[in-house]
Formats: structure tokens, sequence, C-alpha cells
């Protein structure tokens, strides 16, 4: 049995330490938000926040989470996370919509360590999460109206 | 496009009567009693919740709770086709905009056929083209039923009656389309319906927010194929072969049977099947296999065995396409000739969500859910493989986590699977259970439907007047038609329609103009990848067209337009983007243009490129030009320009896939590289105003951007790109 805390709630998974977190939320826990896209950390649809690290969760296992804060797109709340989603929507951001939770997160966590972000903070932070709809150019314009929905 | 004869999709023996029956018993519960103007209590919908009765019609149901419910007969994998439709009922019905959603249309070919397919399915940018009437008819029809009702209840003429935001209003009298419902449901539908003149119009033209996108940025539950949780649900991944083809010599699977989770291992004609708890156990317990596939078997070439058959071709006549003028003659005569051989890569889709589509067979009726594109396909397809009939097989459209084309396979291979490990499931004795097949990103990688592997050489002469002199052009690539029930429609006279189209037919008068083809077989199967045929023969057309014109010592802009004299609206297009482009384009970036006409829309892009020190490019601004007809909500329009060209961007940039003796060498996001957000440019789209009927916008957007950037790469290095992907020259 893992326990940690999954979006502000204790929570306990009865499942292999080896599994990926990816898999425990989306299988064991039925939260589906978090997305499978290919399981070796290289397109970010499956980020999550570790202690308030943005985090691949495919490639995280159970094993080492015993004790952690966890949160997910389905529980983030903070300032952040909140102006980016109003941009997103604001700007019309997602497509098919599949990889964007991954791109919430990491922006999210972008936008609290660094709340005015240059073109090239965007390029670093999100260059890890794949949109093959190609939204990056309204990513970039929405995590920039976010700053500014931050700041107002 | 063509219309499709439904029977070629379906079982031989089931005629279309039997299929109507048995669908209407089949759905009688969540979106059920499709009969026009029929009323169905709100508990017999499952996305009501509300008292009272409902006014059902196949396209619009109006809700007590005053929801208006839109049907959409599409997938929308992203293209933002379920909002535009409800768009079209809105401003007919005059609903209010926030009254209305969405939901999926059940697969029934009989409702929900594509007008421009004959059958149910989505492609070919058509997806508004072919609702453009159809929907808004839907939205007033509906509304007369109401004001109708109104009129009747209120004692006061139809005409006393106004509608507005969703409210019908006479005198005294008003009331909610939800508090109406149940009495317009007793209407009988006009038979016909006039629609609003353009000037009436209050929601289409103007930018609207699509319904579904708060819940993709909340990761709401249950939206995606991948998503679906069905109580009782298992997960089964498929350990396929190798290479294409093969046949499994023999498995060992008592590791992976003896793993925990594990339900089941299944063979079926398309591999081994591991079904289990979780999607992690089953993949776990796939590696657990110990598979042994006939040596030999299935396609042995690499790429580069093939790329030699297929340049070999180039030098052999081909299946000619109907000649316009006589190319050879004018070639002769021509002052200068220039020769170039081209080649494109095969391509993977590679959609967010991987492919998945979950069963539940039971013996006497199935059912799927999952991302379904050619719903008609999908749903004969699944028949033919359980031996059931229509009506006892039902498909559930769920949201597209992008597609691409790779969701619309005239093989149905993905249902027809998920089918055969229903089938394989039941028959191995166990009860019947909900089954998500999922693939996993290797999975989607090495599993095949590429773009074609494509070849192609051009011979164009110029006079001594700088004006075309005859263009001999020969293909080489896979039909992608070919075996498909699209064959007898796309292929003609060995021809595929998909191969040639934006050389065969161009808008560019060309007076002499010869294409041939070849369709070489090869084992590595093949499919329709975001604007087909256009992802490549625009490449070739509009680099040439620059070669042409830098040959003649013609401006490439004038060059092109001088030869644009019938197509207006491409010329349109073409000046705008140059005007809105501007003299220049960022300090230091070089410029090249590109101008496509795809789907029945016309799209030009301008490209300002940056060569880096280090020999790479960085396309930094892309301005647009656009003409899709009636522009019905241009913010979408000029999403899916953005995120076309940067699909295009991505593969002309790094994308590739090769195969070494049949193997694809690829497996991951690692070693097929898409485009990430620090290659995307600046991008600018501007509409051309117009009333035509709407053209299709998800797709054109693609074919202009990989020749207009290799045109600034030209300027930039003096070399003409006739590979792809660029990274293959050291520019990516």
């Amino acid at each position: 049995m893992i326990s940690f805390t999954l979006n502000g709630k204790e929570t306990e998974v009865d499942a292999s330490p080896d599994m990926p977190l990816l898999w425990a939320l989306r299988d064991e826990l039925k939260m589906t938000g978090t997305k499978f896209g290919c399981g070796v950390a290289a397109c970010g649809a499956c980020t999550v926040h570790i202690d308030g690290v943005p985090t691949r969760s495919c490639q995280t296992y159970l094993g080492d989470l015993d004790g952690a804060a966890i949160t997910t797109i389905e529980g983030v709340e903070s300032k952040a996370a909140k102006a980016i989603q109003k941009a997103w929507v604001e700007l019309q951001v997602p497509q098919c919509g599949y990889c964007q939770s991954g791109q919430i997160m990491s922006a999210s966590a972008l936008l609290a360590e660094t709340p005015k972000p240059t073109d090239d903070d965007i390029d670093t932070a999100m260059d890890g999460n794949l949109c093959r709809c190609a939204s990056y150019a309204r990513i970039r314009k929405a995590i920039h109206r976010a700053a500014e929905i931050m700041e107002a | 496009m063509r219309l499709i004869d439904k029977r070629d999709l379906m079982p031989a023996t089931k005629t279309l009567e039997t299929t109507r029956r048995g669908f209407l018993t089949l759905s009688a519960g969540a979106a059920g009693g499709l009969l026009l103007g029929a009323a169905v209590p709100a508990r017999g919908l499952a996305q009501s919740g509300a008292e009272g009765d409902v006014l059902v019609t196949p396209f619009v149901h109006v809700m007590p709770d005053n929801t208006v419910l839109v049907l959409s007969k599409h997938l929308d994998m992203g293209q933002g086709t379920a909002s535009g439709l409800a768009t079209l009922v809105a401003e007919e019905l005059d609903a209010s905009r926030d009254q209305v959603t969405t939901d999926f249309a059940p697969s029934n070919p009989e409702l929900y056929a594509n007008t421009a397919f004959g059958v149910q399915g989505t492609g070919g940018s058509t997806a508004m083209p072919n609702s453009w009437e159809q929907y808004r008819k839907a939205g007033a029809t509906v509304r007369a039923m109401l004001v109708n009702a109104a009129a009747s209840e209120w004692g006061v003429d139809a005409s006393e009656i106004a509608v507005s935001e969703g409210k019908l209003s006479a005198g005294e009298n008003t009331v909610t389309f939800g508090e109406m419902a149940s009495l317009a449901a007793g209407q009988k539908p006009p038979e016909d319906v006039a629609l609003k003149a353009p000037e009436d119009w209050v929601y289409i033209g103007k930018s609207f927010a699509r319904v579904e996108v708060p819940q993709k940025t909340q990761g709401s539950v249950g939206m995606f194929g991948i998503d679906q949780q069905p109580e009782g649900g298992l997960v089964a991944v498929t350990a396929r072969p190798p290479r294409f083809g093969a046949t499994l010599a023999s498995v060992d699977a008592a590791d992976a049977k003896a793993m925990d989770g594990v339900h089941d291992v299944l063979e079926i004609p398309q591999g081994v099947v591991v079904v289990a708890d979780t999607t992690w156990k089953a993949m776990q317990a796939r590696d657990a296999l110990t598979l042994e596939w006939t040596e030999g078997s299935g396609e042995t070439r690499g790429t580069d065995a093939l790329m030699e058959e297929f340049r070999a071709l180039l030098d052999k006549p081909g299946n000619p396409a109907e000649p316009k003028g006589d190319a050879a003659a004018k070639l002769e005569q021509a002052e200068k000739v220039i020769e170039a051989d081209y080649v494109f890569p095969y391509l993977a889709h590679a959609p967010m969500e991987p492919l998945d589509m979950t069963v539940l067979y039971d013996g006497s009726s199935a059912q799927f859910w999952g991302g379904s594109q050619l719903q008609t396909v999908d749903h004969g397809t699944a028949a033919s493989v359980l031996g059931l009939e229509m009506g006892q097989v039902q498909v559930y459209t769920k949201w597209g986590g992008g597609s691409f084309g790779r969701r619309a396979t005239g093989d149905a291979h993905l249902v027809a699977e998920a089918a055969t490990i229903g089938r394989a499931w039941r028959d191995a004795g166990h009860e019947a259970r909900p089954i998500k097949l999922v693939y996993t990103r290797e999975d989607d990688i090495k599993g095949g439907y590429y773009r074609p592997l494509t070849m192609h050489r051009v011979r164009a002469g110029l006079d001594a007047d700088g004006n075309i002199s005859g263009w001999e052009h020969r293909i080489v690539s896979q039909s992608i038609a070919k075996g498909t029930p699209f064959e007898k429609y796309m292929v003609k006279e060995g021809v595929d329609d998909t191969t040639i189209e934006g050389i065969h037919p161009t808008p560019y008068a060309i007076p002499d103009l010869t294409v041939d083809v070849h369709h070489p077989d090869v084992g590595v199967p093949v499919l329709w990848w975001r604007s087909v045929g256009h992802t490549h023969t625009a490449y070739v057309m509009e680099t040439m067209m620059d070669e042409l014109a830098e040959a003649a010592e013609r401006d490439p802009v004038e060059f092109r337009l001088s030869y644009l004299g019938e197509d207006a609206r491409l010329a349109g297009a073409l000046q705008l983007a140059v005007e809105r482009a501007g003299e220049a384009g960022p300090e230091g970036t070089h410029r090249g243009i590109a101008v496509h006409k795809s789907f029945g829309s016309y799209v030009a892009e301008v490209a300002d490129v940056r060569l880096r020190e280090d020999g790479t490019i960085k396309v930094e601004k892309v301005t647009c030009g656009v003409d899709c007809g009636v522009p019905i909500n241009p913010d979408n329009i000029v999403a899916q320009v953005e995120g076309a060209l940067g699909y295009g961007l991505s593969s002309i940039l790094r994308e590739q896939i090769t195969l070494t003796d049949g193997e694809v060498d690829q497996f991951n996001f690692p070693d097929y590289t898409p485009l990430r957000i620090s290659d995307m440019p600046e991008v600018e789209v501007h509409i051309v105003p117009s009333t035509e009927a709407p053209t299709g916008i998800g797709e054109p957007g693609t074919p202009p951007i990989g020749p207009a950037v290799a045109n600034a790469v030209y300027k930039a290095t003096g070399e003409r790109v006739r590979s792809l992907p660029m990274s293959q020259h050291g520019l990516a």
C-alpha cells in the first residue's frame, strides 16, 4: 500500500511499487485527466506536479511516491493554474485537447516560478510538451495572457 | 468527392430495412427515437435528466430544461466541427449560444451520411461544406415546429411570433424553447424551410468559443475513447508482427498468463492479445510473451531497397492521367528545361491520443466506443467480422485526440481487431465484458498506415519569353485507395486520384501538361495523411514554380499570378498574403512563398526563415491568405490554419519513417520527432471575405508550408531541397 497526498486528499493505492503513477491515476484511481501519450517521458501529456515540480507521471513509479504531494489537472487550483485555464479558454488554445492537461500543468508550474516569462522562458519550460495539433502559437500567447491575468 | 454506395460497406446479405429497424431497436436508450418530430420522455435520454417531453429531430433535440442538443454526425478530432455544426443550427433556430450543447450522433448511414461520401464519415475537409445546408435546415425546421406550436397554443398567426435568443414571443406571451418543446414535438415538420439571408446572420461569420474548450482545460472525465472506463472493463494490447504481413510461428504465453491481473492471452490473426485488468498490466504481460514470427514472411524490403526500385520506375512510363496539350513537343521546342527528382518519406500521423477502441460483444450484439472517423465503414466491418446484422451493432463516437487521417481507414483495421478480440474472448468461454484495445506509442509509430513513400520527376520547359513550355510529371507512390472500398471511386485507369491531386488538376493554366504514375505494391499499409496527395504535390509544384520563375528572371508572385488568370480566388489569397506580409520579414530572414488550392479552399503562405549559424533553420513568421468561402467561425479558421501549417512544418523538418529489412526503425517520439514549441513560427492568418459556400479548412493550411519554407531556404543557402525531411541536409 502506497500513501500520498493527491489533490489535497490523503490517498492510498494498493498496487505494485513499480507501476508508473500515470497508470495508477488512470486505471486504479479512474482519474483520466492525466493522459498517456508516449510512456517514455518524451511528450509531456502525462505531466503532473509532484511537490510542486512538473513531472512526467509515466516515468515516475509508485514506490518512490510514499508521502509525496501530487497535483493533477483535476485538482490544480493555484493562482497560476487558474490564470492559465482562464487564458486557455479566452484564447481557445485547445484543438483536439488531448495534450492540454499536460500543457496546462507545465505552464502553470512555469508561471508559479516565473510570473512574467519571456519567450525563451516559455520555450525552455514548454519544449517537452508535444502538441500534434500545433496549438503552440496560442499556448505562447495564452501564457503571456495568463501572466497579465495574474498581475491584475 | 464521390458518393459511395453504402452496399460496398455493409455485410452482403443485409438490407437497409434491417439496418434501420435494428438500429432503432438498439438505440432506444441514449439518443433514441430518431424519427423526425417524435416526442420521447426525457428520462429516455441519457443526456437530459430533465422532466417533460423532448422535441427530437435527427440533428437537434430541444430539452425541457431549455438545452438545445445538436448531434454531430462527424467526428470532432480538434477541427472544431461539433461547434461549427451547433452554430449552423443556432443561427437558423435563433437559439441563444449559451443553451446549445453537442453530442456525437450514433452510427446510422441513413440519417447521418456525409452528403459528399454517401456514408457516415469525416474526411477530405468536408465536414462543414457537406453540412452547410443540412444543419441550417435542421435548425430552421425545429424553429418552425416551435413557432407553429406557439401559434396554435396562443391562437395567433405564426407570422406574429418573434423568435430570439431561445425565446418565442407574441404580445404578452413569452416562453423558452424548452417550455414549448413538448407541444412542438406534436407538430408536423414543414416540408421545406427558408434559410436566412447572409445579412441576417447573427452567429455565422463571427468568432465564437467552442463548446468543449472548458472541458478540455479541466481534464474532464470520459471525453476521449482512451478515457472510457466502463464497469467491469478490461484492457487489451496486441503483440503484432515486426514486419507488415508476417505470420506467427509460435508463442509461449506461460509467463504472461501467470502475471497478476492478466485474464487471458488470445491468438488472433492480427497477433497475440493480452487481456488484463489495467493498461500497465497488459503492457507488462505483453513484454513477457515469447514470440517467434515465421522467417522471411511479410514485407522484408527496407526503404533503401524500395527507393532503388522507385527510382528505377522513374525512368519508365507509367499509367497516364488525362493529358493536356502536347508536353513532349513543347519541351522539344523549349529554350530551357529544368529537370528534378524529389523524394518524400513515409510519415506517421502520430495523433496525441494513441489509437484505441472499446468493444462489448455478447454473442448476439456488439457495441463499440472510440474516435470513429468512418462510422459506416467501421460499423459494417464490425458486423462482418462478428457475423451480425448492421442493426445488432452500434458504434458510439467519442472526441478524437487528433487524427490527421489516422482514424479513417478503408479497412477499418482497428474496429476489426477490436471485434476479433471480442469474439476470441467469448470463444475462450469468458462472460461478456467491455474490452478496450489500446495502442502504445510504439504500436502507433511502428504500425503502418503511413503517408506513402513517394518520388516525383518533373521536366518543365521555358520558352524564350520566360513562359512555361511543356511540363512532364511522373510520380511513383503506393496507391492509398487500392484494396479499400474507395478504390472504385478513386482509382481510374490505374491512376489513384489521391496521388496526383494538386498537380492534376492544377489551378495553374499550364497548357501542355502530362502526368503519369506508378503504383508499386509494397506490404507497408498506407493512408491519407492530413491533405493527402497535396502533401507532396504542392511541394513539387510550388518549388518548381519558384525555380521556373527564377530561371525566367521573373518575380515569383507575378510569375504565379500570370498562370492564375482563370482562378481569381487563388490569386486573391496570394495577393492578400503577400500584401499583409509587407516588404520584408524580421531582420535577417529570407522569404519564400507558396500558394495552393486543396479541398476547395485557397491558401497562400509567406514564410520568413532564418538560417542560424549552425546551419539549421528557424521559421520565424508565416503570413497566410485564406479563402474558404463563408468563414463560419473566423477564429477557428485561424486556429486550423495555424495548426495545419504547424503539422506540415513538423513533417518537413524532421519526420520520417524508415525501414530496415522490412522492420520500422523508429519507435516513439525520441526518434520520430514532431514540431515543438521552440520550432513554431509566429503565424498571421488573413481571411478573404466571401459569400461563397464554405469549403474545407482542416487540411488546406498544410500543403503550402513545405514549399514556402523550401523556397526561403533556397534564398538563404542557394540549395534546392528536393528530399525530405530537411534534417537529412543538416537544416533541422
